[in-house]
């Protein structure tokens, strides 16, 4: 019997497969890069300083969480799902309404004057028992309301998307709504050890 | 149809291999691209809480960090069960955070200081109290720039 050759693969091509999937798997994996929501702490109080004094309440939206993981919003209980339009209603106070924020104009770098609310503060205030991942979704949701608002009014205003923006467009729209959530002190709101 | 022979008797066929190589070094490559390397042994769990509203830290050298959480099961005997910090290889407690961020501030460039940056990679299950506490730590540090690390979500879906 006459020995038959034996057909060889031709293998000339694999080395351009081997590339292909080495630069598909190249654009496609993201580096694992730290994500993370940033926040700025307030500088310590001296203990000879004297308190501040109080804000109008109007001005304040008081967000409580107790060791239940259960929020209290403006002293009425609200589950998580509607903090973000809360607090969107409470900062831009659409239809000017006496208990949510002054509505006043202020000039602003490129917008011009605008009629917003400067002075609303988001007050924050959680008890030690309280679980970080329902903490962290509250400042989640804050953080949601702030950047939507903003967002709105880029649109409306340049007609782009906020993240989009030049630095100092960024920066004007900033002023209009600043990102003001202060973090009282703390102690304990309930329900804890 | 004819162009389809049958092939007689099995094996005795070699496949070439000289391709191999590439693909290994292909291999090679991707592993090296996208693990990051750890900078850390981790001693204590960290399942990092979820949000939406994201943003990335940039520069590597600009961030300090803060594990919190249970420490791991092989530590279990000797650190306790309730969450514990762990700052570069060790525990520690909040009373320590201070020193180690001035530590860590000194080693940086001074024109880079002021950018500081503190990640805190805490467990999503830790109470709020520990934290609190290093928040309280890193205000009297002057480590103001704190970044919540968390992992991006979706939809914030729940059911509280």
């Amino acid at each position: 019997m006459a020995k038959r050759e034996t057909p060889e693969v031709n293998a000339g091509s694999m080395a351009d497969i081997a590339f292909l999937l080495l630069i598909f798997f190249l654009m496609t994996t993201t580096m694992d890069t730290d994500l993370g929501l940033a926040r700025m702490l307030p500088p310590p109080v001296p203990e000879d300083e004297e308190p501040p004094p109080p804000i109008r309440e109007r001005n304040v939206f008081e967000v409580l969480i107790n060791a239940n993981n259960q929020l209290l919003v403006e002293r009425e209980p609200m589950p998580l799902s509607q903090l973000k339009d809360a607090a969107k209603e409470f900062i831009e106070n659409p239809h000017n309404l006496d208990n949510l924020p002054v509505r006043e104009e202020i000039e602003v770098p490129i917008i011009g004057v605008i009629e917003t609310t400067p002075n609303a503060v988001i007050s924050l205030q959680n008890d030690r028992g309280t679980q970080y991942q329902m903490y962290l979704a509250v400042q989640n949701e804050l953080s949601a309301a702030y950047n939507e608002l903003r967002n709105e009014l880029a649109q409306r205003e340049f007609n782009m998307d906020y993240a989009d923006l030049d630095t100092e467009r960024q920066r004007a729209i900033r002023e209009v709504f600043p990102q003001k959530i202060s973090e009282a002190e703390p102690r304990n709101v309930g329900g804890g050890r | 149809m004819a162009k389809f022979k049958k092939k007689k008797g099995g094996g005795g066929q070699r496949i070439n291999t000289a391709s191999l190589p590439d693909i290994v070094f292909m291999l090679l490559f991707f592993f090296m691209v996208s693990t990051t390397m750890k900078e850390v042994e981790l001693m204590v769990q960290t399942t990092l809480p979820e949000a939406t509203e994201l943003t990335a830290l940039e520069k590597k050298s600009l961030v300090t960090y803060i594990y919190v959480g249970v420490p791991m099961r092989q530590y279990q005997s000797t650190h306790g069960t309730e969450p514990r910090v762990q700052l570069n290889d060790q525990f520690a407690s909040v009373d320590d955070i201070q020193s180690y961020i001035i530590q860590e501030r000194e080693s940086m460039r001074e024109s880079e200081r002021p950018l500081m940056t503190v990640s805190i990679k805490a467990d999503y299950d830790c109470e709020m109290g520990i934290i609190t506490d290093i928040k309280q730590a890193l205000r009297r540090s002057q480590a103001l720039r704190i970044s919540y690390s968390s992992r991006q979500a979706e939809d914030l879906t729940y059911n509280y």
